[in-house]
């Protein structure tokens, strides 16, 4: 990869072919008067660093924040209701949206019952943790809450950027493409738990579960997997269970801490 | 298009060093990016104009050291090379591979005056 002639060495393929070629150019050599400093810092250093103020301000609250990613589509927000919905009476819930337009989906989400905050990206196609960071602040989540993130709809980009969150939930819905494990791959590494959403249409499509499934895994070899639908209610038990022991670890953890 | 918000990530964190260690002028930026990092490398150099006009980067030389992706295959204990976050190993062609590296991105170093 060389700046001075403009060749490339990318990722990104033709037909499946790199566009790149050697070149002898070397410019590792420090000039005469300059001084070289070694830095040796992430590219995400400021965002992991603001990532982790948020968690220690998770853990002290007792808080379980969980990131939800997914494409666009994939029913990320319909679910989101559905499980306020039904976990809105035994436990506190808050959530943050984050889309590039519109404050359509918080305020779905506040007719569902749960306080939330609209984070608008703009032309960005993620959330940061300096975004979620201030949402916090006008969210002031209750100790033992469960705060949800709810990510701009993007398989890629999302999976870099640490917000604090406990876990990444990655939301993958059977009306699209079972492969898409083996497409978006960094996505599927980065999460801890993979909803199968809008498993009621099952009957209607060509979708293989088990290739999908084993897709996932080949991935993620400890990736967690609940089938769920937001519309029957199929699978949702198993989720707001899986919600739960989480939110117990946290408050158990912040007691541990405090004592 | 995550490189771009990347990008001024590492800006804002030079400048703030410019600070501290007192240089007024970067003339050299190296990186370091693992091909398995997600990043793609050419939007990275594209980002690298506009996030840097205005600061102690301005006009600099941005090199991209690209790193390949290793790591420990779980059935055959080898190291080895692979050419994305889900191939199989090469080698024995059975295991998964654990990552050892690949995944960086990071300033490496910078020259300065």
């Amino acid at each position: 990869m060389c700046t001075t002639c403009g060749c490339g060495g990318g990722e990104a393929k033709l037909d499946g072919q790199p566009h790149s070629h050697p070149h002898p150019l070397d410019h590792s050599a420090l000039r005469p008067g300059r001084r070289r400093i070694s830095l040796e810092q992430s590219l995400l250093a400021k965002n992991d660093a603001l990532a982790a103020l948020n968690r220690q301000a998770f853990l002290e609250r007792g808080i379980l924040a969980l990131n939800l990613v997914s494409s666009p589509g994939s029913g990320k927000t319909t679910l989101l209701e559905q499980t306020i919905l039904r976990l809105r009476d035994r436990v506190p819930v808050v959530v943050i949206e984050g889309d590039q337009q519109t404050s359509h989906d918080a305020d779905r989400i506040r007719a569902a019952g749960a306080p939330a905050v609209q984070i608008n990206t703009g032309k960005g196609c993620h959330l940061d943790a300096h975004m979620v960071g201030h949402a916090l602040e006008s969210l002031s989540p209750a100790e033992g809450a469960v705060l949800m993130i709810e990510n701009v709809g993007n398989l890629v980009c999302p999976a870099a950027f640490d917000l604090g969150e406990a876990h990444k939930v990655v939301i993958l819905s059977v009306t699209e493409g079972e492969d898409k494990p083996l497409k978006y791959p960094d996505m599927f590494a980065a999460a801890d738990l993979m909803l199968l959403n809008k498993v009621d249409l099952l009957p209607y499509l060509r979708f293989d579960v088990d290739r999908c499934l084993a897709f996932a895994r080949r991935i993620n070899p400890g990736i967690q997997i609940l089938h769920v639908s937001a519309q029957t209610g199929e699978g949702m038990e198993a989720w707001l269970a899986w919600i739960e022991a989480g939110r117990r670890l946290a408050m158990t953890v912040r007691k541990t801490a405090a004592s | 298009m995550h490189e771009l918000s990347l990008m001024e990530g590492m800006v804002q964190g030079i400048q703030e060093e410019a600070l501290r260690r007192g240089f007024t002028r970067v003339h050299q930026v190296r990186l370091e990016v693992g091909r398995l990092a997600g990043v793609e490398v050419e939007a990275l150099r594209f980002a690298f104009g506009p996030t840097t006009e205005g600061t102690v980067l301005e006009g600099a030389l941005l090199e991209i050291l690209e790193l390949p992706g290793q790591g420990l295959c779980q059935a055959c204990g080898q190291t080895v090379e692979v050419e994305a976050r889900f191939d199989l190993c090469p080698v024995c062609g059975e295991g998964f591979v654990a990552l050892t590296s690949g995944t960086e991105m990071r300033v490496k170093d910078l020259d300065v005056d």
